[in-house]
């Protein structure tokens, strides 16, 4: 059972007529309304085509941090085989926030690391709700390093509200650990997919999104700070972060219109909390082909290909005009 | 900054200063009044308590540089890329930040010698938008390194920043990346590059060129950090210990090499540059 946003509503009561509907209908068995229900379910598919064809930045925000958006594991059992997980940074610990392993997508051999945010309250307690602390970029670290060696590609799923702010991950230097860990992105000899798969919080984010080629769902969010962070200081109240949403142009069809990101990859409808196994699936075609491209890059260019890409970030561009408005707002 | 500053400043015939003009001036330590004269000939360091006051741009280079460096010419980039607006349109904040500083944007670099030994300096000034780090900023960083790369000289920068500049939004953040490249071609290139984080130095500068130095100096009691210590408290609902991420933590924790009164900043400079530096110049 899906739970619906809050700008879902007028949908869920949709559904839950044709729910009701059903169960009476099944109940007394002699009544035929499945022309009726063919109805309301073409009209409620409708609804959601619509509705997701007109998301604004801040419900893009909501469908990005939905409680049952497919994370890291999700990805990897639908998308990902052979899953060899990796622990640990050899310093500290092994934190459960950025997970990281060998996997094999669609007969590639690649290292994977990302953002697992978990699913109930048990493994988001255990996953520190995707938060990476220090040890886990330095995990990250560790991984690239050795994929570079070996001379595997690195695939990274970022999902992450920002690095977890925390008095033992400021002692342990979170700030270091992050730089260090965006250098070995931009270092790594061998080619680097990046995708957003949810949320791109801030340092924490580009700490594993410094790619070769960054593509993003269509519904995923990549920003410098949360939009509520954003509000509560330039508007000096979190209740304006819809407005920040707005402002800080987040959406992956904002990004790729400033050249952050180089693809977004399309959701099944309704959100990839709607269709798990659809999305990996989209998700994999897309890194799948990115990596095939990068592999016909001699090895010598790929660092600089990958260095020049961010050097020349922001450098063309001009001052947008006005985005025409999307959909309804 | 005082009023008569501000509006001088905005002058377009007056050369703009980055210091005031009071004669007195309140220690914001230990709220001693100290004669502004005394002051600034103890490089805007109290002599009471020892507080190291923030400072600008040129006041900096001016303390760390021999007389005659040359400030870069300051990167084009565009003023306003996302059209941001806030309560204030980003323009009129820029405008505002522009007419008290000498200068068009956060991040100033100059080419010149310590002691004799030739050196690239790039300073922060937190004075200008709290020294956040938006395009200008990220761009005048990477011409600094490029101009060390060029000249074949060390690289020195003085970090102050209390973060990303939210009003570029993404493109802020990318400027993290960008710094990053740099320092490792100073690396890969065999140059020295120092970090002397003033106070405050956090959010993404200290998560990219802040943290990468092959030395990392502070100054006294400087606020050094990633995250905002509000947030860290919302997050974890505890009380923060005492000196949480001042530069003497820091110091405990690993962080940096050393915690450095600002009188001993330049000739600690010029004997880490005689012991680090390819190419040194009588």
């Amino acid at each position: 059972m899906i739970s619906y946003l809050d700008f879902e509503k007028p949908l869920a009561e949709l559904d839950s007529r044709i729910t009701d509907l059903r169960t009476t209908a099944g109940e007394s068995g002699d009544v035929d309304i499945s022309s009726e229900l063919a109805r309301l379910e073409g009209k409620s598919a409708e609804m959601l085509g619509t509705l997701y064809a007109g998301l604004t930045p801040w419900q893009k925000t909501q469908v990005a941090r939905h409680p049952q958006r497919p994370h890291f594991r999700d990805y990897l059992s639908h998308a990902f085989q052979d899953w060899v997980p990796l622990g640990g940074d050899r310093l500290y610990g092994n934190d459960q926030a950025i997970m990281g392993g060998l996997a094999t997508l669609g007969g590639r051999r690649v290292m994977l690391i990302g953002h697992e945010k978990g699913h109930d309250t048990q493994t988001r307690i255990r996953h520190n709700f995707g938060m990476g602390k220090p040890e886990g970029y330095r995990k990250a670290i560790r991984l690239m390093e050795m994929a570079g060696r070996f001379g595997l590609p690195v695939v990274t799923l970022v999902d992450t509200s920002g690095a977890f702010p925390g008095i033992e991950a400021e002692e342990r230097g979170q700030a270091e650990a992050i730089a260090r860990s965006t250098e070995a992105c931009l270092a790594l000899p061998t080619p680097l997919v990046a995708a957003i798969v949810g949320e791109g919080g801030s340092g924490g984010a580009v700490a594993l999104a410094s790619a070769s080629r960054v593509l993003m769902f269509e519904h995923a969010v990549y920003s410098v700070i949360s939009p509520e962070g954003c509000a509560s200081i330039l508007w000096r109240t979190a209740e304006k972060a819809p407005q920040a949403a707005e402002a800080m142009r987040m959406t992956a069809q904002d990004l790729a219109e400033l050249g952050v990101i180089d693809r977004i990859v399309p959701e099944p409808r309704g959100g990839a909390q709607r269709d798990a196994r659809g999305a990996a699936l989209a998700l994999a075609d897309a890194i799948g082909e990115e990596l095939d491209l990068l592999g016909e890059v001699p090895p010598a260019d790929l660092r600089r290909q990958r260095e020049d890409r961010f050097l020349a970030m922001g450098m063309g561009v001009t001052p947008p005009a006005k985005p025409a408005k999307k959909g309804k707002r | 900054m005082s009023w008569i500053s501000r509006v001088r400043n905005s002058l377009p015939f007056a050369p703009r200063r980055d210091t005031p003009d009071n004669l007195w001036v309140k220690c914001p330590g230990c709220n001693e009044m100290l004669f502004t004269r005394e002051y600034e000939a103890n490089l805007y360091v109290c002599p009471k308590c020892d507080h190291h006051g923030r400072i600008g741009a040129d006041t900096r280079l001016a303390q760390l540089l021999d007389p005659g460096f040359h400030l870069l010419p300051d990167p084009s980039v565009a003023d306003d890329p996302l059209k941001f607006r806030d309560t204030k349109r980003y323009p009129d904040r820029l405008k505002q930040a522009r007419a008290s500083n000498a200068h068009c944007d956060a991040f100033t670099a100059a080419t010149g010698a310590i002691e004799g030994r030739r050196t690239i300096v790039g300073v922060q000034d937190f004075m200008f938008m709290a020294g956040s780090m938006g395009q200008a900023v990220g761009q005048a960083f990477c011409n600094g390194a490029e101009a060390a790369l060029r000249e074949g000289v060390p690289y020195i920068v003085v970090t102050a920043a209390g973060g990303a500049r939210m009003q570029e939004g993404i493109l802020s953040l990318m400027q993290m990346p960008r710094a990053t490249v740099m320092t490792r071609r100073l690396r890969e290139a065999g140059l020295p590059y120092i970090v002397v984080l003033a106070d405050p130095t956090t959010g993404g500068v200290t998560a990219s060129y802040a943290m990468l130095g092959d030395i990392h100096i502070s100054e006294p009691n400087a606020l050094i950090g990633f995250a905002g210590q509000r947030v860290i408290q919302e997050t974890i609902r505890e009380q923060l210990p005492p000196g949480f991420q001042r530069a003497e933590y820091l110091l405990e924790h690993g962080m940096i090499d050393m915690v450095l009164h600002r009188r001993d900043l330049k000739p600690t400079l010029a004997k880490l540059l005689d012991y680090l530096s390819p190419a040194k110049v009588a």
